[in-house]
């Protein structure tokens, strides 16, 4: 068993004609916690959906956890371990926080009545609780509906969701975009707890002192490419602007220039 | 953007945003009403409209009235049982009202008595070996027929992705020329004592009282209901999770087609005869006793209680309008009134809400 988690080799998406995603050569240790940056249109996004199968590639390969994958959807990626937390909340607003984390795997009795059986509460709310207390997130009643809550407890949902099923690989997608400081210190610390938990991650972010302080490596997008993968200790923020703005270019990604 | 100011990071529970259940506005709004016919019936008619003020008894209740204005809801009170659940799903079911009609041809008729007085019977649609059946089989044809129409209306919605309002529309079309193909517009009469018996007294009011606890329990406690009002939430949510939403919308709709088609027997057994214009706009009714209930047309808010409340406040003023002998036609302005009311009410609690969430 080698330590890689995912690999992409020659990952490649075009939308007609344009290329949104080029020969895209990633990879991800277990354990690792891996930023990826770009400015608007860079392909972050893309490469995210070409993993998840919220989208088909046009060419290139999948390895996830040692084998090749093709993902015919988001649900696929899921059964094999794979948890996103998307720009776009997937969360039902008039359901509470427990219904909405077992939605679509609630824990119910008496199986044998088929679409009728019944839920189990009360096991779905000490899993929540535990799940909750795993991420360090901290929401004063669960039993509130989504609606009720703000953007920052309804992104903490998001990602304690992802968190309290035991998943190989989480992949957050611009997680505190539309976040205040304090709610954004709370996904942070959400992202800590995983990290000392020993679960990979790909972090699709903006924010360079979040991405400093968080992931262990900066994988750099430009107009569809891979620009550059560099150690957090080898860099900068000065640095990853220079890679992102297309300043500089990182040696042997040469042809993303 | 929340307002961040107390506690971290807006995190602190705050108890006025505490929810209040929508059906305790629903039941206040039941008794409202009936205060207005109270004061109204005291001033004008000098009569009470649920207490018994006659001398000669000593009742606290006008019994005979509290049994009109539930018998009266409660075929259709059924119908919307289901309407509620399809509307929980954001969806709509426009063809009840006909579906229930065709029902109501198809089951009557294996539900016929051989002779009459002495004689064959005059209204007979099939020969003679579909005479005198058991009470089962016109309750499992009318059920099934029901069944067969919400599916049909469920495959239509989930799998070709038709709108829910065009899709139950075409059905309730269809079902209505059904129901007049039938017998060439002809009644079907004369059903078996046996089956009379379903909707005699107060036996359509035990199913839909039967009826609502048993789906109140269905929306509250199972897998069913809980994928119900996800789908009716957060649709895509609902896929993105795992949720089978094709199936699941072909079983809500089939649950629906299956209340309408009860609702079909219970009909026919207690007027003995089925005829084709049966449940004529039944399937508006019921959309209103849901929406006055506090069932969001948009989907993912509502429950069986507050159906049930909304058919009570439809009796109620039912009752109410001929207890002080006013027509018919103030009678629905006031309903079109009340439910554009209800669902304002309901948007402006919302926005409410969210501004202070």
């Amino acid at each position: 068993m080698s330590d890689i988690i995912l690999e992409t080799r020659g990952l490649t998406k075009h939308y007609g004609g344009v290329h949104a995603l080029e020969n895209a050569n990633f990879t991800l240790n277990k354990g690792e916690h891996v930023a990826i940056m770009g400015d608007n249109g860079a392909g972050k996004s893309t490469f995210v959906r070409q993993i998840t199968g919220v989208e088909q590639r046009t060419r290139g390969t999948v390895m996830f956890d040692g084998q090749e994958v093709h993902f015919a959807g988001p649900l696929d990626a899921r059964e094999a371990g794979i948890e996103t937390v998307f720009q776009t909340l997937a969360l039902a607003d008039d359901l509470n926080v427990p219904d909405n984390l077992f939605l679509g795997r609630e824990k119910t009795k008496l199986n044998f009545l088929g679409p009728f059986r019944l839920l189990d509460y009360k096991g779905m709310r000490e899993e929540t609780l535990a799940g909750l207390d795993k991420t360090g997130v901290k929401i004063p009643n669960i039993k509130n509906t989504i609606a009720h809550m703000s953007g920052g407890q309804r992104q903490c949902v998001a990602i304690a969701r992802t968190a309290t099923f035991a998943s190989k690989l989480t992949i957050m997608d611009e997680p505190t975009a539309a976040l205040g400081v304090q709610e954004t210190a709370q996904v942070e610390n959400i992202i800590r707890t995983l990290k000392d938990q020993g679960e990979p991650l790909i972090l699709v972010s903006h924010n360079m002192r979040q991405v400093f302080d968080l992931v262990d490596r900066i994988v750099v997008f430009r107009r569809g490419r891979i620009c550059a993968n560099l150690r957090k200790e080898d860099t900068d923020g000065q640095d990853v602007v220079a890679y992102i703005t297309g300043a500089k270019t990182q040696e042997g990604y040469e042809d993303a220039a | 953007m929340s307002d961040t100011s107390h506690g971290t990071g807006g995190l602190m529970f705050d108890k006025s945003k505490r929810q209040w259940p929508n059906e305790l506005n629903v039941l206040a709004a039941l008794i409202l009403i009936i205060l207005i016919f109270e004061a109204l019936g005291a001033y004008f008619m000098g009569q009470s409209l649920l207490f018994d003020t006659r001398d000669r008894f000593d009742s606290i209740f006008n019994e005979a009235r509290l049994r009109i204005i539930i018998i009266q809801v409660a075929i259709v009170g059924i119908i919307a049982l289901g309407v509620t659940q399809v509307i929980i799903t954001a969806g709509i079911d426009l063809s009840s009202g006909s579906v229930l009609g065709a029902t109501a041809m198809i089951c009557m008729s294996f539900a016929q008595v051989g002779e009459v007085n002495g004689s064959p019977n005059p209204k007979a649609i099939f020969g003679p070996a579909f005479l005198d059946l058991p009470v089962i089989v016109p309750l499992l044809v009318g059920l099934g027929c029901g069944i067969a129409a919400g599916i049909v209306n469920g495959i239509f919605v989930a799998f070709f992705r038709i709108p829910p309002f065009i899709a139950t529309l075409g059905m309730m079309l269809f079902a209505r020329g059904v129901a007049q193909w039938w017998s060439s517009g002809n009644p079907v009469s004369f059903p078996t004592e046996a089956y009379a018996v379903i909707g005699q007294g107060m036996n359509p009011v035990i199913i839909f009282l039967g009826l609502a606890v048993l789906f109140h329990l269905i929306m509250n406690y199972t897998i069913y209901g809980k994928h119900t009002y996800a789908i009716g939430s957060n649709e895509a949510a609902a896929r993105m999770s795992g949720i089978n939403v094709p199936r699941h919308l072909v079983l809500v709709y089939a649950i629906a087609g299956m209340l309408a088609g009860l609702s079909a027997v219970i009909l026919t057994s207690k007027n003995l005869t089925a005829q084709s214009g049966m449940g004529l706009s039944y399937e508006l009714d019921a959309i209103a006793m849901a929406v006055i209930g506090g069932v969001s047309l948009f989907g993912g808010r509502g429950s069986i209680i507050g159906t049930v409340i909304g058919a009570l406040i439809i009796g109620v003023i039912t009752s109410g309008f001929t207890f002080l002998r006013l027509g018919a036609f103030y009678q629905e302005m006031v309903l079109g009134c009340i439910i554009v009311g209800a669902v304002a009410l309901d948007q402006w609690q919302q926005k409410r809400a969210a501004a202070r969430a």
